[in-house]
């Protein structure tokens, strides 16, 4: 489990989080939604230790990570899976040599173990064919299915995903998201999906975050959103159509 | 003054806690084919045109009939070593591997491939910049041994194809007050050079933000930083070593 309490973080004076706490659950997909600029990567990015945020504490199973010593950051980093929003594949590397590079870096696994395990995660999310092409001659939807199986590669206690289907086409979108939370159950997990996708919301979405300006404001379960009675949430939700005639 | 703050805790960044030596070995030599043997062929051709030039240029201003002819051999020669060879080399590499490897880091950090290894718990400057600056700094010394010889081979050529030395004179004029510190001082340039080259472009690729154009704009900013303190470095060593 995940724990957030109270983070702040602002830039250049202004204030993009403003005291966020929640929980997240393992073995269960969580959402955070919200328009643009509401603030979303920049929790993302202080969940992951890539921004540290000016106050507040983040908790990963009690431990907390900016309070921590460098050593335990780093152990704590190596429990985390995270695909990113362009898939962040090295573009030098092949396919395979992607997914492995965390094993190369990390671990002291013989070249068999480490190949054994590549080829399963490729396998896992369906590009077993694409292990020796090179990032530039993969689609997009490619290259985030390549970008998941790097984040799992390690076996991961926490899978974050930054706008996962951003740039895809629906049918892509969906393999993507019934991929993760896939993993995510499969795997007991906590996985941290960040979208303004609201196809997502009703395809994955367990526990559902909506932000607006830098604000936690509802936080719940999937079956209740559309009951939601908070203006922002009502108007984010309902600039979606489908969305709006599942409501009546 | 931020700037040079900045800069000198991301020189302090590139020796904290790194990887496995295996890691660094295999890096090293990636980027020494990178940034050494692939700036060959550059090399080879500004070398060899700066010595022809500066053979040809020598001679046409010394036309007295008391200096022997064998000087401008002589001039070529220490040209090339003292100055020629190591800062006019160095200063086309930061040209050439100084915007690549700006642009390189640039593009890694732009496409968050930079805050992927960060994620891994991956010293992200160290595993990528460190091999870079051991590579540079290895590899442009042999790279201005062989500019100042090749110059010395260019002045050559033109000297006596042109006819305006003699093979006899050029060859008695390189041999002539020979200096041997000046092939040292000739190698702790590009050493220095090397260093300033691949830290300087590594640090503006490094802390790149926005998008294509800020690559660009790092890109520029890396070669006219690496030209100015190369330049700054040469007066330096000049003062401190001769």
């Amino acid at each position: 489990m995940i724990e957030i309490n109270n983070i702040v973080k602002s830039f250049n004076g202004k204030e993009v989080l403003k005291g966020i706490t929640s929980n997240f659950q393992k073995g269960e997909t969580n959402l955070i939604i919200g328009g643009s600029g509401t603030g979303k990567s920049v929790l993302l990015k202080c969940m992951i230790g890539l921004v540290k945020p000016d106050a507040g504490t983040v908790l990963y199973n009690g431990r907390d990570f900016y309070n921590s010593d460098k050593d335990t950051q780093q152990s704590i980093r190596r429990e985390m899976g995270v695909l990113f929003q362009g898939g962040a594949l090295f573009d030098s590397k092949t396919v395979e040599e992607n997914v492995r590079f965390p094993l190369d870096m990390l671990t002291d696994q013989s070249a068999s173990e480490k190949q054994e395990r590549v080829a399963f995660c490729l396998q896992r999310v369906g590009l077993e064919a694409a292990a020796k092409r090179m990032p530039s001659e993969i689609s997009g939807g490619m290259k985030k299915r390549v970008g998941i199986a790097r984040a799992i590669v390690m076996n991961p206690m926490y899978l974050f995903c930054d706008e996962p289907n951003s740039g895809l086409d629906p049918l892509t979108s969906v393999k993507i998201d019934e991929l993760i939370k896939e993993i995510t159950e499969e795997y007991q997990i906590t996985t941290i999906i960040i979208t303004h996708d609201m196809n997502s919301v009703l395809e994955i979405g367990q526990n559902i975050f909506f932000l607006y300006q830098g604000d936690k404001l509802w936080e719940g379960k999937k079956e209740e959103i559309t009951k939601t009675t908070v203006p922002e949430l009502q108007e984010f939700l309902f600039s979606n159509k489908l969305l709006r005639e599942m409501a009546r | 003054m931020s700037v040079i703050g900045k800069y000198f805790i991301f020189l302090g960044s590139l020796f904290g806690k790194g990887e496995k030596l295996s890691v660094y070995w295999r890096r090293f030599i990636e980027e020494c084919v990178g940034i050494g043997v692939s700036s060959i062929f550059i090399v080879a051709i500004v070398s060899t045109f700066i010595g022809a030039v500066s053979c040809i240029q020598t001679a046409y201003n010394l036309v007295s009939p008391i200096i022997p002819v064998s000087t401008v051999a002589l001039i070529v020669r220490d040209m090339q070593l003292l100055e020629l060879a190591p800062t006019i080399t160095c200063i086309v590499l930061a040209g050439k591997v100084g915007s690549n490897i700006a642009s390189e880091l640039g593009t890694m950090r732009i496409t968050e491939q930079i805050d992927a290894l960060e994620v891994m718990g991956i010293n992200s400057s160290s595993y990528l910049v460190l091999p870079k600056v051991m590579a540079a700094m290895f590899t442009f010394p042999m790279l201005v041994i062989f500019a100042a010889f090749l110059g010395i081979f260019g002045g050559y050529l033109a000297g006596t194809l042109t006819g305006v030395i003699t093979e006899r004179d050029y060859l008695n004029g390189i041999r002539d007050s020979f200096v041997p510190y000046n092939l040292f001082f000739m190698c702790v340039k590009p050493f220095v050079f090397g260093f300033l080259i691949a830290t300087i472009s590594s640090y503006q690729g490094f802390f790149t933000t926005g998008g294509a154009l800020e690559v660009g704009k790092s890109s520029t900013q890396a070669v006219t930083n690496s030209c100015i303190s190369i330049l700054i470095a040469d007066y330096l060593l000049a003062q401190l070593l001769l």
